[in-house]
This record gives structure tokens, sequence and C-alpha cells, in this order.
């Protein structure tokens, strides 16, 4: 039996905040806990947001903004270098590279925006049942998965793009088919893991149905790891896409598209006229980085790496 | 576990994964589309030609006997024929394969050497300026797509400074490197660096290496980003790992701390993900051949792919994966032996 | 009376860590000093510093620690001032360390002759490696592991023998100071006993000085000659061990001899002091130790107490006493 050393002198010990438990909602969702500990990784997220958001709100109102027509050939001589009448300069058919910068994104943010919907809503319940139920259906299904992983995802790509034809479609399922993979791994360890928390089987015991555990405690807690695997999906989809363009599956209408413009500026490499891809591959930088750098923070904020 | 069992049961997995990967490619060249040969012939409307072609290539069989051909035909090493000119699809592949190879080697050596040189000196300093900056470096790198990567360095170096030729492997007007010929046996690997030290031409060799430089260079650099990231987090956790620290008190220099402890054991890692990005390797090496005109793999599938020719496009296909599931068992396979806790 | 100089002797010592919170002090002005063949206990609760101390000894605290006040005399010489190399030159060969766990602290690649080849070499880079291997089989025999394990992986041996080697690279270059932390604390009891035992034969045949850092008051009661209470970062006692035991001063030192369970004893109910250390960051005014003191008073909840001499060679930390008390 414990007996405490009290004496006449003894004061109440205080109660050590930091000791508490976090409320459950938190624990929830990691990484919304405490907000003040965001740091250089909140700064991050903040950084690739504003990226991304403004390439978007400048694709959207590039109609009303561009001083020139984009697609319009001959709007001023060939291959002029920047100066002040076209910003960025023209390109070999005399188009305005600055206008077709401004509404080049277009594309690239459709096939991406596309192809993660398509994985979000045919990876994240396969990846969820899957790991959930089980058994030979699992089994199948991640050998399935781990082999398209294994394969050259840009290959693949390629190969189902060329076999669908051109077009924004076509390239989102393409990169879908290939993403699929990675959403399926990662909500897969996360749901194993969870599974046997305690709190899981006393739902079970409880009598909660499979349904509602999957919804109410198994969901909620994929779902950080599923942004964090959607903004690489954004990122790695735009590097796809424009891939794919250069190769010649891109879109075969005549849309202004920073990717049309890089392949066709490749064409014109010993005219010195850097003008012509350098603007545009900016962009495409850019607009990847920025997703990148969100995905990046976000994901440093659901585990962070290194504590000290 | 020990080794033998690791390797059989590692030798055993692949062989549902390669089985697989036919059927994948086989579902996406043969069956998705519905006919390739329709394809092929998109414009031109010639239902002759087109019955006279499904004959030829046995494309008028029933699917599941396709299959079976197929299969049985790369076990034979027969990838099918061409759509153009009905010559054997794997003879095209193994001539344009060296090229490729030869450049997915020198950019695997470049990236894990940017890697691991940028990763270690970031260890060395957390959260301090160098190791922002080198972190910085390792995320940008990834988002630049490769052709342009591979453009900007062919204007700068290529046409700006004309430290390095533009395009092609080969300069025109030089014999290639012939390899080694000994008694009327002639060996060549086709990998120009190989061959030309074979015969003993330097000046060959000089000139291979100047056709190798940019290309490699920006398909390593695009992947360096990754060996960065892994590279620096690795050692730093090893850094301040207990042997370490240990060792440090033992008066062991930093040098070799740094390099024969940490980076030791920092490095199965990174031969791991050597194996994984190889397959982001070829991927981006489609790309980089196209831009610099490299005569490999990766430019033969672009050219099939506008030339409609479905069959070369899905043995080339096939080719890669196989090729990819070799290297990463390979590469399963060494870090088992290299692990001694693996061993015994 | 001691006449010649002590082998270490430190003096004011303090310790901080940048956390991403803020600043803590690991360790707050701690003097002591040690003589050549003597045994110094370094006892406290987890997290008061102890381990903190002893690497500082060496100048081994982790980023984001740095050492910010103080003296390390070796010999009369500051370790602090000592260039890289000359601190590489100290480690291992005048001062060395015995890590708590000998699993985490062996290279798990490299076999066990070769920890010590590599020592032997980095010191005394002239030594052929056939050499090297011969002083490392004597070695091995001294700590009592026979030499055929020389060729065996850290993994292959059991907790106890790889403690012992660890002892065997520390003491491999006859060092005049070896700092054990908690030699024993990742071993059974019966393998506890016969380390402590090995570290005390060996510093008696070695002639070396001994730091034992340890949460066990009980081991370092009979085997150090001198014993530095340790809480949250202060020296809270410092004297003989048979003053601590005699005459603990400290509320806090009383209170680890009272937890002593009595082996002779029938019953016994088990004596805790109530509480818990204080977050760093956090510390409370005054007394670092009023909130679980039995006898704290106004004056501890107010002022911090200095570290006092109350008799021979017997410093206290504690509000209970002033000069001239």
């Amino acid at each position: 039996m414990l007996t405490l050393i009290r004496g006449s002198g003894c004061e109440v010990v205080e109660v050590d905040k930091s000791k508490v438990r976090k409320g459950m909602l938190s624990s929830l969702i990691p990484g919304l806990s405490s907000l003040s500990q965001r740091g250089l990784a909140g700064w991050l997220v903040v950084l690739g947001f504003i990226m991304v958001t403004s390439i978007v709100v400048v694709t959207a109102i590039s109609p009303w903004v561009v001083p020139y027509n984009p697609s319009q050939i001959n709007v001023g001589r060939p291959l002029l270098s920047p100066n002040s009448q076209f910003l960025f300069g023209t390109n070999n058919m005399g188009q305005d590279v600055f206008s077709r910068v401004l509404s080049g994104g277009g594309i690239m943010l459709e096939v991406s925006i596309l192809s993660v919907m398509i994985c979000l809503l045919i990876g994240v319940p396969i990846g969820l049942l899957s790991s959930y139920v089980g058994g030979i259906f699992d089994r199948f299904l991640c050998l399935i998965m781990d082999s398209i992983y294994a394969f050259p995802g840009l290959v693949l790509a390629i190969a189902i793009a060329a076999m669908l034809g051109r077009g924004v479609t076509n390239m989102a399922i393409s990169i879908a088919v290939v993403y699929v993979p990675s959403y399926f791994r990662v909500i897969r360890s996360q749901v194993l893991s969870i599974k046997e928390m305690p709190y899981v089987e006393a739902a079970k015991a409880a009598g909660a149905k499979g349904r509602t555990v999957l919804s109410r405690y198994i969901f909620p807690n994929v779902v950080p790891s599923i942004v964090v695997v959607a903004t690489v999906n954004f990122a790695d989809a735009i590097l796809t896409a424009a891939g794919l363009t250069f190769i010649g599956l891109g879109v075969p209408v005549d849309i202004p598209d920073w990717g049309w413009d890089l392949t066709n500026g490749s064409r014109l490499l010993s005219s010195g006229a850097w003008w012509v891809i350098a603007y545009p591959g900016l962009m495409i930088i850019l607009l990847a980085l920025g997703f990148t750098l969100m995905g990046e923070g976000l994901s440093e904020m659901a585990n962070p790496r290194l504590r000290e | 576990m020990t080794l033998r069992t690791y390797v059989i049961s590692r030798i055993l997995l692949t062989i549902p994964m390669i089985f697989i990967l036919f059927t994948m490619v086989f579902l996406v060249i043969r069956v998705l589309p519905g006919d390739p040969v329709l394809l092929h012939f998109e414009k031109q409307e010639n239902p002759a030609a087109m019955e006279r072609m499904r004959h030829r290539l046995g494309l008028d069989k029933p699917l599941w006997i396709q299959y079976l051909d197929y299969v049985a035909g790369i076990f034979r090493g027969d990838l099918g024929e061409s759509m153009v000119d009905y010559s054997p699809v794997a003879q095209q592949i193994i001539s344009a394969f060296p090229a490729t190879l030869e450049l997915a080697i020198f950019s695997m050596v470049i990236a894990v050497s940017i890697g691991i040189f940028f990763g270690v000196e970031a260890s060395k300093g957390y959260g301090k300026t160098r190791d922002n900056v080198i972190r910085v470096f390792g995320i940008v790198t990834y988002a630049i797509p490769v052709f342009f990567l591979g453009m900007v360095l062919q204007m700068v170096f290529g046409l700006g400074l004309h430290w390095f030729p533009v395009e092609s492997r080969f300069p025109h007007g030089v014999d290639l490197p012939s390899g080694l010929a000994v008694g009327g046996v002639h060996f060549s690997t086709g990998l120009y660096t190989i061959d030309s030290l074979l015969e003993g031409n330097v000046y060959k060799f000089v000139v291979t290496l100047r056709g190798l430089a940019l290309p490699s260079l920006t398909l390593g650099l695009v992947l360096s980003g990754v060996f960065i990231r892994l590279t620096r987090s690795n050692m730093f956790e090893t850094l301040q790992l207990d042997y370490v620290t240990a060792a440090r008190a033992r008066g062991l220099s930093e040098t070799s701390v740094t390099y024969g402890y940490a980076l030791r054991n920092a490095f199965l890692p990174v031969l791991t993900m050597m194996g994984l990005q190889f397959a982001t390797l070829l991927g981006g090496a489609i790309l980089t051949e196209t831009t610099f005109s490299w005569f490999g793999l990766g430019r033969y599938i672009v050219d099939r792919i506008s030339s409609r020719d479905y069959t070369a496009i899905q043995g080339a296909v096939v080719f890669f994966g196989i090729f990819v599931s070799f290297v990463s068992l390979v590469v399963d396979l060494l870090y088992a032996y290299l692990d001694p806790r693996i061993r015994l | 009376m001691v006449v010649s100089q002590p082998l270490l002797s430190v003096n004011g010592l303090t310790v901080e860590y940048w956390a991403r919170r803020g600043k803590v002090r690991a360790v707050e002005d701690v003097s002591f000093s040690i003589d050549k063949s003597e045994t110094l206990g370094v006892v406290g609760e987890s997290g008061c510093g102890k381990s903190t101390l002893g690497l500082s000894l060496m100048r081994l605290v982790p980023y984001p620690g740095r050492v910010v006040k103080g003296k390390i005399l070796l010999k009369g010489r500051d370790v602090l001032g000592f260039s890289a190399s000359e601190m590489r030159n100290l480690r291992g060969k005048d001062i060395s360390y015995v890590f708590q766990d000998p699993m985490t602290s062996l290279n798990p690649v490299k076999k066990i002759g070769a920890h010590f080849v590599e020592l032997i070499r980095a010191h005394e880079p002239r030594v052929s490696e056939k050499d090297a291997v011969v002083r490392t089989r004597k070695l091995l025999k001294d700590v009592g592991i026979q030499s055929e394990r020389i060729g065996d992986y850290p993994h292959q041996l059991s907790g106890g023998m790889r403690q012992r080697v660890m002892i065997a690279l520390a003491i491999a270059l006859n060092p005049s100071l070896v700092i054990a932390d908690e030699p024993t604390t990742a071993l059974d009891v019966i393998v506890q006993a016969k380390i402590l035992d090995l570290l005390n034969a060996l510093r008696d045949s070695y002639g070396m000085a001994l730091v034992l850092i340890t949460h066990d008051l009980s081991i370092v009661l009979e085997r150090s000659d001198k014993i530095i209470v340790m809480y949250a970062g202060h020296m809270v006692e410092y004297a003989r061990s048979e003053d601590i035991y005699r005459n603990p001063q400290h509320p806090y030192t009383q209170g680890l001899l009272k937890a002593i369970p009595n082996v002779e004893l029938d019953e016994q109910t088990l004596n805790a002091i109530a509480g818990s250390p204080p977050d760093l960051l956090n510390l409370p005014k005054g007394c670092r130790f009023w909130p679980r003191c039995y006898c704290a008073k106004e004056r501890c909840r107010e002022e911090e107490p200095r570290l006092i001499c109350t008799e021979q060679d017997h410093y206290v930390r504690c509000g209970k006493y002033k000069e001239g008390e």
C-alpha cells in the first residue's frame, strides 16, 4: 500500500496542463489540433495555395484581360523579343506570348482537376473497402495495385493516352489510372492501423454496422492523407499533361496551352527565341510548385518529422 | 528469415506481378480501343488492307487465343511484328534499348551523386540556411518538366556556349564505336561508352561523354530531388542515433562518423529508392530522348505513336515493364544481401 | 588534505536547449570536483539533467543544446576552450563514455572487433591491424567476454555482453575519467550487479575516475565516494556518500532515501515522493522543489535558494539552510 509523505507544510501540486489529453475531435483530425504550431509548414501551405489560386484566377479572367487574342496569328511580326508592345514577345506564328501565358493554364487545370476527381471517386472507395473487408479480395487488389504502381507511370500513361486518343478527358483518365494505386496504398496503410484501434473495436462491440464504422471512425482519419496525396496528384498531373502534350497526345483543338507552346518552341531552339518557351515553362513550374508546396506543408502538418 | 528464403519468395512474387503486367498491357492495347487495326488505318478506310493486316498479325483470332499467343510469344522472345513493315518488334527494341540504358545509368549516377552530396550537406546543419536552400532546391527541381529543363540546358550550354552538342548521340562523320573484335568474333554492347573503351579509342569515348552530358544532366537533375530529401532525412535521423553519438564519444573524426557510420546506414534506403525511381527514370527518359533526339527506346515509342504502330508500342511497353521488374528484383536482392540483419 | 589538483573540476556549468516553445536550462549552475580513482555518483529522476550533465563533460550535448556558462577543467585545462581536434583527441582517450542502451550504441553493421580496431587506430594511427586485434582480445578478456566473439555482430550478443563491450571500448585507451550513463538500467538485476562490480574492479586496476549516472540512489550509496543529487537541472545536494546516508539535508534526498526498500523488513509500505518533476519551460517561482516539499515555507516559494556549504564537504541548495545558521 502506498502512503504518500505528507507533512504540515504540504502544498497542493499544480495540475500540469501540458499533460491533459486533447479533445477527441482534435485527435480525429490530426494536424488541426494546434493551429499555433503551424510554423513553417503552415507557411508552405499558404504560399502554395496563393500560387495556385492566383494562376487559377488569372486563367479564369484571362478572356477579359488579355491585350491580344492569344490564338490570333500575326498580331505582330513573328519572333519578336520582349518589348513594350509585346511583354513576352511573339512566337513563330506572330502570336503574343504574354496573352498565351495568361490564358494557357486552362487545359492543365482541367486535366489535373478531372484526374483527381476520378481518383477520388474510384480510388478512395476501392481503397477503403478493400482494406476494411480484407481477405482474398483485398490481396488480389493489392497485387494489381502494386503491379500498376511498380510500372513506369509515364510509360503507362502514354500507352493509355495513345490508345484512347487525344483530348482532356483521355489525358485525365490515363493519369488517374496511374495514380489510383497511390491513393490505394496510402488509404490502406491508414485503414489497417486504425482498424485495430481500441475505439473502433469498442464501436463494433456496441453493434455499429460496418458502414457506420467506415464513415464515422475510419474515414475522417484517412482524410488528411488523402488530401496530401491529392495535392501531389495535382502536381504530377500537370507535369504529365505537359509531357503528354509534348509527345503529341495533347489536345487537338487550337486552345492556348502552355504545353503546346513548349512543344512548338522546341522546334525553334536554334532561332534563339528563348522567350517562346521560357515563360510558358515558368508558368508550368509555378503551378506544379504551388501544389507541391501545399502537399509538403500539409504532410508536415499531418505528421511532423524531426521533432525537437 | 534467412537470405535464401527471402530470395526465393521475392523471385516467386515477381511472377504473378509480371503476369499482371502482361495482362494489363494486353488490355490497354488490344482491348481498350476495340480494334487497333482500325485505329492504325484511321483516315483511310481500306477494308481489304485492314483484313490482310489483321490476318498477318493474328488479330482476327478470338481474344483469348490472342492472349495466349501473346504470352507464349513473350517467353519465346517474340514481341510481335510492327504494323508499319511487319518487321520483328523485338529486334527493333534490342537495337534501340542500349541507348536508353546508357542514358538511364548515367542519369541515375548523376541523380544519386547530387542527392547524396547535397543531402549530407543539408543534414549537417538542420534548420540553418544551407539546409533550407537545399531543401527548396530539391522541391523545385521536381516541379520542372523534364523536357523544359532539357531545352533550357540545350539553349544555354549547347547553342549559347557551344560546350556540348545539341542533338544526337554521336556526331556525324565519325564511325560509331565498334567494340571488341577478337579473331573474327565481334562483341559490342551497344553502350557507346563501353564499346569505345573496348575498342581502345579514347577520342570516341570522350565524344560519347560529351553527347551524354546534357541529356543525363537533365534527367539526373530532375530526379535528384528525391534523393536529396531521402539522404537528408535519413542522415539527420541517423546522426541523432545513439551509436553515432557513441562513435563521436570515442573520438572518431567527423568525416568517418558522417561517411563511415551515418551514411553507410543511410545508404541502404537510397539503394531501395534507386530501384523505385528506376521506373520514373524510364518515363522521364522518353521525354528526354525526344528533346535531345536521342535514338533510344523512348524515342522509338514516340515515333511509333505518331505512326500509329500499336503492336510495336505494345512490345515496347511490355519490354519496359519486364525490365523494370527485373531491376527492382535485383535491387531488392542486393539490399537483402547487404543488410546483415537479414542474413544468417 | 588534498594537495594535488583534482582530476576534474567543474564550475557553474549551465546547459541550455533551444526548443520550439522556448529556452530550457537542462543543467544550471552545477559545480563539483573529482579526484583520481574516485567515483562520483549523479542521482536524480528522469529529466533532471543528469544525462545532459554527463554529455556536456565531453561536449556531446546534441543540437539544439549548448553549454552557455561555466568551466570544465580537466587536469587544469578548460575543456570548453578546446579546438575540435583537441576534443577528438580527448574523447575516447582521456575521457570516455558508456551509454545507457548498448543495443543502440553499437553500430549494428559493424563487427565487435571492428569497433575496437577502429577506435585504436583512430587515436594511434601507427598501430597495425594485427596489434590492434591483439589488444582487442585482451580487452574483451578483461571484461569477461570470450575472444571468439570478436567476429560477431552486436545483435548476436546478449544485453549484458553488449554492455561489457561498451565498457571495454571505454577503457581501451586507458582514460583518466569514465562517465557511465545508467550503465545498468537496460539490464536485469543480476547482470546489473556484475556490471557494477566490473566497473569498480576496472577502476581500481586502471586507476581511473568514474562518474556513475543513475536514478537509483541505492547503487551509488554503496559504490561511490561522492554523490550529487540533481533535481530539475539544479544540483540540490553534494556530499560524500557516507554523509548523504547519515545526514541527508535536502528534503528531496531524504525522500529518495526513504524510498529505498529495505530487504530486511518483512512488510513495509513503499514511500514515494508525491507529485512529479516540473516542466522546465514552466518552472515554479522560487525553489524548484517546493511543490513537492513537505516543509516548504513562504520563503521557499519566493526565492530560489543558493548553494550553501553546511558542513565539511557537504553542500545543499535549500531554503531551510541559511548562511550563518
